[in-house]
């Protein structure tokens, strides 16, 4: 906890902790519109294409003017969507072929860029390798101003056209048909993303910024069918992970902010994917092994109900070792205790035979009937 | 001769380049074609962790363990990802978006903590370096070869035996899976094995041209030749053709400008594609628009042939049978009037008497078509 306390003490640590944390919400809340419209890896095409922007905005502004930067990077990110758009709807090109020419040619257009500013730029020029990783320690407050005021931009858009997002969402169609301008709508979610991207390059950096829309909204996913909770949690999520990785990252020396938060992030992801209720994968697990054991437990029954109707005695006790032979394979012994726990079926000698023998009570009787009718098998 | 040429530094580096641009177009080609070509991006990033890791366990950078090793992680990405993708618990495109990162941004963090000063360094992870690639030989039948022109020509003919060998089968499973597995030819082994090599391929171009312009090399220049042709040969020739060409101009103007040359070569392919866009026969977008222009033209002289033959004979005649009629009474504008007038007259469908526009033969004919009148000639 001292140590903790020590962490909080630093004014960059704070700086970059509250940062983290606001690029996170950010980026958390956009990115369950862009997971819900399967763009997830628009943001990672859009992020790499911000770097001819920082670079561009570098050269306008002549220094290392955040404001130009991140102007720049917004509006190659938007060109970047624009190319998208086009390539898409014109060509016979797949969308898979159109995001890694995008994503690729503008990065290698950035770095081209990168090299120039960097053969002629100075020391001015030496930050600007940093946003390919980000660099969580070159926050200023001043920053994280601008970063609060975009969330709050993106926050207001999203409350206001909130059912608009949610029709397009889900039902890109059928909001068409409502005539909802639809195309204005995914614009408007696009630029809303690259928005994120470009508050995020300062800490992440444009390689790893997707893991920042996409992660949240994943792990929130999981957790709940309902679009605002969805939201909500992914933004809290994201939060999480920035402060989360903004804090162990401070603890090591050279160990970046964005790649922790990264992994943060997708360790959260993990965590969701196991043990959210009702979908996760243990929760899956387990609901198969109860089908399993329901459905092995109801053949046992039906066997037992089968040999009792042949013998033409409802209380016919059945031989254990027959009923394996019968059921194609025995059943474990506990199977058969459980069964007589639950009152089912009832443990009966049969002299002289010394071997364990079976009949159903009258409660197995119904359920051995009521799985005749589940399956529609009545032997 | 030869001596000659592998002691000239730009021959090396133009060559490291063309066998990169080859050797990943080759493979592109049929990625492009799958619609697998963001598991390209997934797998470039990805090799990252699998180098690092290699690394650190035999502190090889090069070489075949190296290449295999780190090719094993490409895989495992891909695997991972489709793993994820078949819980149905995230979409495929958000499971490449969070296997990749997570890969990567380990891979960020080890090099970070355990190999700051060696020769890995983060930014060449991104952008490579070709311009030192002759800086590391190998000594092959007494002659100094840089081992990045070695690991790629090795990478080059296994590619091009793999799809030359196998080329009826990719063409099948890239076309028709469905075809291919019916006819026992194994399209999912197909799939790893093209894979497999796409790893490869990035490990061994990875100190040349770092993760990310490789995937430019990969994909732009057979997404380019998808838009030039419908011929799956001849698109893999071009494209191995436009991936050469780009190397050859990206580093003579990245010498001329004093920039990035990978950067350089994978923007070029970019170029290609941006003029492949444009121009393309048939296809472009020029031809796209022209395409339209003459068929709204053409719309128009129909609908002035069908306008003049209905007041034709009539005593509206003087009146409608003018070019003010078509600007008055139907609502074109002035230039798209006279347009129409001028397309009509060069195809000898009407003709000026006396200030009014006549049809003649052809456009009578031709009102016939329209109105189904044939036979019943009122001009």
């Amino acid at each position: 906890m001292t140590m903790l306390a020590d962490l909080m003490a630093s004014q960059i640590v704070r700086t970059v902790l509250v940062g983290a944390a606001m690029l996170g919400a950010i980026s958390g809340m956009l990115g369950a519109f862009a997971v819900l419209r399967r763009q997830s890896l628009l943001g990672d095409a859009l992020a790499h294409a911000a770097l001819p922007g920082v670079c561009l905005g570098f050269l306008v502004a002549g220094a290392r003017d955040l404001g130009s930067i991140l102007a720049g990077a917004f509006l190659t990110g938007s060109l970047a969507a624009l190319a998208m758009m086009l390539i898409t709807r014109t060509t016979r090109l797949k969308t898979d072929a159109a995001l890694g020419i995008v994503l690729s040619v503008f990065f290698a257009v950035g770095v081209v860029l990168l090299t120039h500013v960097q053969a002629t730029g100075g020391a001015a020029s030496a930050g600007l390798a940093s946003f390919l990783f980000g660099q969580a320690a070159a926050i200023l407050v001043s920053d994280l101003w601008i970063m609060g005021g975009i969330g709050l931009v993106a926050l207001g858009v999203v409350l206001a056209l909130w059912k608009e997002f949610k029709l397009v969402s889900f039902d890109a169609d059928f909001a068409r048909a409502q005539g909802f301008p639809v195309t204005m709508l995914e614009a408007m979610l696009t630029i809303m993303v690259a928005l994120a991207i470009v508050v995020g390059l300062q800490l992440v950096g444009v390689v790893l910024m997707v893991a920042l829309l996409i992660a949240p909204a994943a792990a929130a996913r999981q957790w709940t069918n309902r679009l605002g909770m969805m939201v909500a949690l992914s933004a809290l999520i994201g939060a999480g992970s920035g402060a989360a990785g903004a804090l162990i990252s401070a603890t090591t020396r050279g160990l970046a902010t964005g790649p922790v938060v990264v992994l943060v992030a997708t360790a959260a992801v993990l965590v969701s994917l196991a043990l959210a209720p009702g979908r996760g994968l243990v929760w899956q697990a387990l609901a198969a092994r109860r089908a399993r054991a329901r459905i092995s437990d109801g053949r046992i029954l039906a066997a037992m109900q089968g040999l009792a109707e042949a013998h033409d005695d409802p209380h016919y006790p059945a031989e254990q070792g027959m009923l394996g032979a019968a059921l194609g394979k025995a059943p474990a012994p506990g199977q058969f205790d459980a069964l007589k726990r639950r009152g089912l079926i009832r443990a009966v000698t049969h002299a002289p035979e010394a071997t364990p023998h079976w009949q159903l009570t009258p409660a197995g009787q119904r359920a051995a009937r009521a799985t005749g009718t589940d399956t529609g098998d009545k032997t | 001769m030869i001596a000659a040429v592998f002691d000239s530094i730009p021959a090396m580096i133009l060559l490291t380049g063309i066998l990169v641009g080859a050797s990943g177009a080759l493979l592109g080609s049929f990625l492009v074609l799958r619609g697998n070509a963001m598991l390209t991006d997934a797998i470039s990033h990805s090799i990252v962790f699998g180098i690092i890791v290699v690394w650190l366990l035999t502190r090889q950078l090069s070489g075949p363990v190296q290449l295999i090793g780190a090719a094993a992680t490409g895989v495992l990405t891909v695997v991972l990802t489709e793993a994820l993708a078949r819980s149905r618990l995230v979409k495929m495109d958000a499971a490449i978006g969070l296997v990749f990162p997570a890969l990567f941004a380990m891979g960020v963090i080890l090099i970070s903590l355990y190999a700051r000063d060696v020769h890995i360094h983060v930014d060449t992870v991104l952008l490579g370096e070709i311009g030192f690639v002759w800086l590391n030989t190998v000594t092959i039948w007494g002659q100094p070869v840089p081992v990045a022109v070695a690991t790629l020509a090795a990478v080059l003919v296994i590619n091009l035996a793999f799809v030359l060998g196998l080329w009826k089968e990719l063409k099948l499973a890239s076309f028709d899976p469905g075809l291919a597995a019916a006819l026992g030819f194994a399209p999912a082994v197909l799939h790893y094995a093209l894979l497999t090599l796409t790893s490869m391929t990035a490990v061994a171009a990875f100190d040349a041209v770092g993760a990310i312009l490789f995937i430019a090399f990969v994909i732009v220049p057979p997404a380019t030749a998808y838009l030039l042709t419908r011929r799956l040969w001849l698109m893999v020739v071009l494209s191995v053709a436009l991936s050469v060409a780009a190397c050859v101009a990206g580093y003579v103007l990245a010498r001329l400008w004093n920039v990035s040359i990978a950067g350089m070569m994978a923007s070029m392919t970019g170029l290609w594609f941006a003029a492949a866009l444009l121009l393309a026969p048939g296809r472009g977008l020029v031809a796209q628009a022209l395409q339209r222009r003459t068929q709204a033209l053409d719309h128009d002289c129909r609908a002035l042939v069908a306008h003049l033959f209905t007041h034709q004979g009539t005593p509206e005649m003087a009146e409608e049978n003018t070019q003010r009629a078509l600007v008055n009474h139907l609502g074109w504008s002035r230039p798209r009037a006279r347009a129409a007038i001028l397309r009509a007259h060069d195809r000898a469908l009407v003709e000026r008497q006396d200030g009014l526009l006549i049809l003649r033969g052809k456009g009578v004919a031709e009102a016939d078509l329209i109105f189904g009148t044939q036979g019943t000639n009122r001009g």
